[in-house]
């Protein structure tokens, strides 16, 4: 009986479903030869954000320039239910707004679909973005799905006070220095902090930390080609082992699920030191260590660089609006614009010229001891060369590797050996 | 036929020759619209909920079996046909099975009680109290809260360091219970969430029945001497059977269908990291949408049907035969 409201929902949804798939053949014809045109008529665009994308000031801005442009916003409250609301929709092949935010996790199982999105290459935008950030959005054939948006840039965020605590050096050029290297030396720096501290653990969660190291690994699940190499991979195994290592043998981990209540609550209670930080994590730990002091963040990553998430703007074929809908996707992405969402809302631009602004660059952020946030993220954004290659099943593969880790680290219900024949099965189901 | 009786036969004719065309002719109309009316019209009355039945009921259930029969992808469609691949590949998954488990346990755990509570608490709002339609509204009011709502307050309640559930614990000297790690304590936060939502719902029910309980049945089984607790055990329940019933194959088709609570119970949503609390909805919801397999996904919810179907059989079986010993009595 709990669900009876589900059902008629559900059956509603499906049958809604299956009659617009009947429908979706009429509809891609009639706009499929859209492109080019551009006039001043009067056009009303929707788009599709979730999250902040920090564009509110400047639909206002644009509407004044283009007058003869209304612009309708649909703003999804988090990435996951964007992802649904696309899905869905893109299979039952109208409904989407004429420009639709994706974001990177889940860009690659767009690209198999690329006939359903807009080719955005364009003359005037090449060169625009940071190498990384329009590869992983153009198809192997060159077709440029996305414009970037934003870019998730990785630091070390750490409390100078526990370090200081624990005998280790705590201002960020030091902290910098010591943990500049690979893994290992972070790992090994954590040894130290662990030995000489009192309780307080040395990075938040085994899932997070995995996260930035298999970010460094270019084939790390799928081969160029859709191949499957996630459980053969020695690469895979071997940071499997020393994550867990580091650990759970080294007792290095908080043994905390990243979002969970207890990993939010965590922040109030020095259970950890460090914690990989992209730009936009910046703000998450801010609000979670309301009234903690100590804070600080070093312009150092280990292993060299990392990106974790950043969004795109695509335009779904689906559209009636493709040409107008590619022109305001264009400017908002353009580097002027993205620093002022980047004003607005903190996302961190992924544009080469907008790394050079001085807004950016001069930004710093007082609840981390004033620290010039803004150079560092540009620091660590321009070290990025690595370019991991995701196919269409690294997210579920990703997936059921956190779980495997998760068991072991958190869960506590299957040792390294067994959680990794878990994973084997579960890859193996895909 | 009780009804064409009313319409008249023919009256007897003296000259069969002259006036059969014209008559019969009449006679015939009229009498086809009656009989129209007759036949037709108490169909075409029920016919509203059977139309909407088989567009948003029958024909998504049909459309399922066709799709579990392919290879069908989320967003790219319908592919080869395969038969009943995707039934051998499921039924073969450690995860199905681990998932049909869960589904039970969590079931178990939440309809039982829940009937229970219902009744108790059906019980004492049918007692005279002051306030009455207070109480009454009052234990529908967690009903009225939206599911993912009471999965957030209950998460937080649950957390496994930091919750509330395991500070108290804790503080009476007891051991914290690890309710995202292990499995049973997982599936019993999960029906609390349920039971919480839906005991109210259920009690509310069990109130309607109790107020049509004759009440000059209590006043012959008070003159005998039967006290409030026997009357209750004696007369209410017994005269609650059918209503039981109904709420039984409800709670059974409601509860192996659960898919918010233990949705909601972790951010990722799939169970927990060792599908300690996946259902088999949930299976369905990582294989549709996670991994965008329609074709196994409608698999699965198809052998959800069927189980439900069977069981609810089992229930009714077993139910109306608890029934009949009632009524002899």
């Amino acid at each position: 009986m709990q669900n009876r409201a589900r059902i008629t929902a559900l059956s509603a949804a499906a049958a809604c479903l299956a009659l617009t798939l009947a429908a979706c053949g009429s509809g891609g014809e009639e706009n499929a030869g859209v492109e080019g045109e551009t006039g001043t008529e009067e056009v009303t665009l929707s788009v599709g954000t979730f999250n902040e994308f920090g564009y509110e000031e400047l639909f206002t801005e644009y509407e004044e320039l283009n007058p003869n442009v209304t612009i309708e916003h649909k703003k999804a409250a988090t990435s996951n239910e964007a992802r649904d609301n696309l899905t869905t929709r893109l299979a039952a092949g109208s409904g989407l707004s004429d420009i639709e935010g994706i974001e990177m996790d889940w860009l690659p199982e767009l690209l198999e679909y690329s006939d359903q999105f807009a080719d955005l290459s364009d003359p005037a935008v090449e060169g625009r973005w940071l190498d990384w950030k329009s590869a992983a959005a153009t198809t192997e054939d060159g077709q440029l799905i996305g414009y970037g948006t934003d870019a998730g840039p990785q630091a070390v965020c750490y409390r100078a006070d526990l370090f200081e605590k624990a005998g280790l050096p705590s201002d960020r050029e030091s902290v910098a220095d010591m943990l500049d290297g690979s893994w290992q030396d972070y790992f090994d720096a954590g040894k130290k902090f662990v030995a000489a501290s009192d309780g307080t653990a040395w990075f938040d969660s085994a899932g997070a930390t995995y996260q930035g190291m298999i970010n460094q690994v270019e084939n790390a699940y799928e081969e160029e080609d859709g191949t499957v190499i996630a459980t053969e991979n020695p690469e895979v195994k071997d940071i499997y082992e020393q994550v867990l290592q580091a650990s759970v043998t080294d007792g290095l981990s908080a043994h905390l699920t990243q979002w969970e209540d207890d990993w939010t609550a965590s922040f109030q209670s020095d259970a950890f030191a460090t914690k990989l930080c992209p730009g936009w994590m910046l703000g998450i730990i801010e609000g979670n260590a309301e009234g903690i002091d100590g804070w600080d963040i070093a312009d150092v990553f280990p292993g060299g660089a990392g990106n974790w998430g950043g969004s795109y703007l695509t335009i779904p074929t689906q559209g009636a609006n493709q040409a107008e809908a590619k022109k305001l996707a264009e400017w908002l992405t353009a580097p002027e614009q993205q620093i002022k969402a980047f004003e607005s809302k903190g996302n961190f631009p992924s544009q080469v010229d907008a790394l050079e602004s001085e807004t950016l660059l001069g930004q710093t952020n007082a609840f981390f001891n004033d620290a010039p946030t803004g150079e560092i993220l540009v620091n660590r954004a321009n070290a990025i060369d690595i370019r991991p290659f995701k196919g269409p099943k690294y997210f579920p593969i990703n997936d059921a590797m956190q779980q495997a880790l998760t068991r072991v680290d958190v869960d506590e219900t299957d040792d390294p050996a067994s959680s990794w024949e878990k994973f084997v099965t579960a890859v193996g189901a895909l | 036929m009780a009804v064409t009786d009313r319409v008249q036969p023919p009256p007897p004719d003296t000259n069969p020759r002259a006036s059969r065309g014209k008559s019969v002719k009449r006679l015939a109309f009229s009498q086809k619209v009656s009989k129209w009316d007759v036949k037709l019209s108490p169909y075409l009355y029920i016919s509203p909920f059977f139309l909407l039945f088989a567009i948003t009921g029958l024909f998504p259930l049909l459309y399922t079996a066709w799709v579990s029969l392919h290879s069908w992808n989320l967003i790219g469609g319908q592919g080869d046909f395969t038969g009943l691949e995707n039934y051998a590949f499921v039924l073969a998954q450690p995860f199905f099975w681990n998932a049909v488990g869960n589904t039970f346990s969590i079931f178990l755990l939440s309809s039982v009680p829940q009937v229970v509570l219902a009744i108790a608490i059906a019980a004492v709002l049918d007692a005279n109290l002051r306030a009455r339609t207070f109480w009454r509204m009052g234990v529908l009011v967690p009903f009225v809260v939206a599911p993912v709502a009471v999965g957030l307050i209950f998460n937080n309640l649950f957390a496994d360091q930091a919750g509330l559930v395991n500070e108290i614990l804790t503080g009476i000297g007891l051991d914290p219970v690890r309710w995202h790690s292990d499995s049973l304590a997982s599936h019993a936060a999960i029906a609390t969430m349920v039971n919480f939502r839906w005991t109210g719902y259920n009690a509310l029910i069990f109130l309607a029945a109790m107020q049509a309980v004759p009440r000059d049945v209590y006043e012959a089984a008070t003159i005998d001497g039967a006290g409030r607790l026997r009357q209750f055990f004696s007369v209410t329940v017994p005269m609650l059977r059918p209503t039981i019933i109904f709420v039984v194959i409800t709670a059974t088709i409601g509860g192996l269908q659960i898919f918010d609570e233990a949705r909601v119970f972790d951010q990722a949503g799939l169970g927990g990291a060792d599908r300690q609390w996946q259902t088999l909805t949930m299976y369905i919801w990582e294989l549709g949408w996670g991994q965008r397999n329609f074709g196994r996904a409608s698999a699965v919810a198809w052998l959800l049907f069927l189980i439900i179907v069977v069981i609810a059989m089992a229930n009714f079986l077993i139910t109306r035969r608890i029934a009949t010993q009632g009524g002899r009595r």
